[in-house]
């Protein structure tokens, strides 16, 4: 258990920004998991501020409508110690007329350290970081993704089940719209997991079966009786409405067919989790018994959200530190035998600075 | 730049005789083992704290809660120029109000780390008192601290570094001074 604890922390990875999911390798993934850890255990501190972040400017964005997401970001921001400015679409220049790019290079020019935006058009992040000298976080764009939603739901699972791998994810509602389901099958896909898409069928269109990696096993299924036989994770999703011209089915067709009830859970195995991105709307796609029942993990998803947050916060805008070594002066991870450690760590240090100017995707300048 | 070894300053059982006198030390300093425990500092705090505590279990037949620190978010060094910093967990699982707590760490140098864990430490709680100890101190502070136990001064050079091994993480278990020389 010690060798455990103690195990090399040798592996790191540089992000220039978090744009998408879909880029990330499963070993990325699982760094950026392990790096919330920590974090997670400040929520529970009665004293949850730090000062690592002192100093730095987190600009918060939202050009399109947010209370969690928002809230969450900026909790996460001033709990590392970061001052925040707040941007948000209904009261601010946009209206007037003011394009996203002078929009964000006005609020550059106040010089943040750090850009987490939200905006209906996917690939806005994107644009917006090949156009800003500084870190982006996408904090949702469009229907394309949602990378923080994918790293606290996959965290939230990894907790209640020890593992990302080879599980039964089974996900309910208007999954042609969300960018939370893409984030959540990018992310999961990549730990051989399995997915059942269910909902009506003008919201489960075919191509969502090619959205995942090569070989990704995802199953469409317009019965979520049979949609649920066998889950491990149930992924229930809000209904959108702000993205529908015209609801397929009317509210009392949806709870009839799709509505995620007691007995329906039952078809699941019966230690599947129940995971909802909010706002939940309770009585249309979840009963409130499923959604405050054992199974429901939603409030430890809202808990896990600050600290996936406060982990890339402190991933994208702390930097490293100014040696591989303790301030002591003893090289950190030292493996083998004298000298060549040391060498070794340079080299990988080196290397992964070098590596992420060239081939990562996810940090595209 | 090239790392050589300049010399041997501990060797196995000397570490292990070592932490025997600085366990004996820390239990007759603080009266007993009511209201003490130890905390490791990451990494090579860790196995040292452990092992002190295992001296203790043998001297007062109590077993000191023992904790483990990441320091990392109190760093006051962290920059953009480095590879990213990695976090580790940190496992207290005891409150530390009123409690007589020590600092464990392998090598004492500027105390910068000292510093930080302290901050961490603090966040936690208020403990009555913090001491420290530490298996190697090597000098050349930049903060006003200082340990209350040491197992070894050892007078260095800026470009010497001083490598604490333990079988716990590396594969070996010495205490070695080497130094950066220009090729």
């Amino acid at each position: 258990m010690l060798a455990d604890q103690l195990k090399s922390a040798a592996m790191t990875y540089r992000f220039r920004d978090l744009l998408a999911l879909e880029p990330l390798t499963a070993d990325e993934l699982t760094f950026l998991l392990d790096q919330s850890k920590p974090f997670q255990e400040i929520q529970r501190h009665s004293l949850k501020k730090l000062a690592t972040l002192r100093g730095k400017t987190v600009a918060l964005a939202f050009f399109e409508n947010s209370t969690r997401t928002r809230i969450s970001f900026g909790t996460a921001a001033s709990r590392l110690g970061a001052d925040t400015m707040n941007l948000q679409a209904e009261s601010s220049s946009v209206k007037k007329g003011e394009s996203l790019l002078d929009t964000v290079h006005t609020l550059n020019a106040m010089k943040p350290d750090c850009l987490v935006m939200r905006h209906a058009s996917s690939g806005a992040a994107d644009f917006v970081a090949r156009n800003l000298d500084i870190p982006v976080i996408n904090a949702g764009d469009g229907t394309h993704e949602h990378p923080s939603q994918g790293l606290l739901d996959a965290l939230t699972i990894r907790d209640r089940k020890g593992s990302l791998e080879n599980l039964n994810i089974t996900i309910l509602g208007d999954i042609s719209h969300s960018r939370v389901a893409r984030s959540n099958i990018h992310l999961l896909a990549k730990f051989g997991c399995r997915f059942t898409l269910c909902g009506p069928a003008m919201w489960v269109p075919r191509e969502l079966q090619a959205i995942g990696p090569p070989g990704a096993a995802i199953r469409r299924v317009f019965r979520i009786e049979e949609a649920l036989e066998g889950a491990d994770v149930i992924l229930v999703l809000r209904v959108q409405t702000e993205r529908l011209h015209e609801p397929p089915l009317s509210a009392n067709d949806y709870i009839l067919l799709y509505q995620l009830n007691a007995d329906r859970l039952r078809r699941a195995k019966p230690d599947a989790l129940v995971l909802h991105p909010g706002p939940m709307n309770r009585g249309i796609e979840i009963t409130p018994q499923v959604a405050d029942g054992p199974q429901s993990c939603v409030l430890e998803q809202v808990t896990n959200g600050i600290a996936v947050r406060m982990a890339l916060l402190f991933l994208l805008t702390a930097g490293g530190a100014e040696e591989t070594v303790d301030s002591h002066g003893a090289l950190n991870p030292s493996p083998s035998g004298p000298g060549s450690a040391a060498a070794e760590v340079q080299k990988l240090a080196q290397a992964q600075a070098a590596g992420t100017k060239k081939d990562s995707p996810h940090a595209p300048r | 730049m090239r790392i050589v070894e300049k010399s041997q300053l501990m060797s196995a059982p000397e570490i292990d005789r070592t932490l025997q006198r600085l366990a004996h030390q820390i239990v007759e300093k603080s009266g007993g083992t009511k209201h003490l425990a130890l905390i490791g500092i990451r990494r090579r705090g860790v196995p040292l704290a452990q092992r002190i505590a295992k001296a203790m279990r043998g001297i007062d037949g109590v077993d000191v809660p023992v904790g483990t620190l990441d320091i990392t978010l109190y760093r006051d060094d962290l920059s953009k120029v480095a590879p990213q910093a990695v976090l580790q967990s940190s496992d207290i699982p005891f409150g530390v109000d009123n409690m007589d707590l020590v600092l464990i760490d392998d090598v004492l140098y500027t105390g910068r780390t000292i510093r930080a864990a302290m901050n961490g430490l603090f966040d936690l709680g208020r403990p009555s008192r913090v001491s420290l100890c530490v298996l190697i101190d090597r000098g050349h502070r930049e903060m006003p601290i200082e340990a209350q136990f040491i197992g070894r001064s050892v007078q260095t050079s800026p470009t010497e570094i001083i490598e604490v091994r333990l079988r716990e993480i590396d594969t070996e278990e010495r205490v070695v001074l080497v130094d950066r020389t220009e090729p």
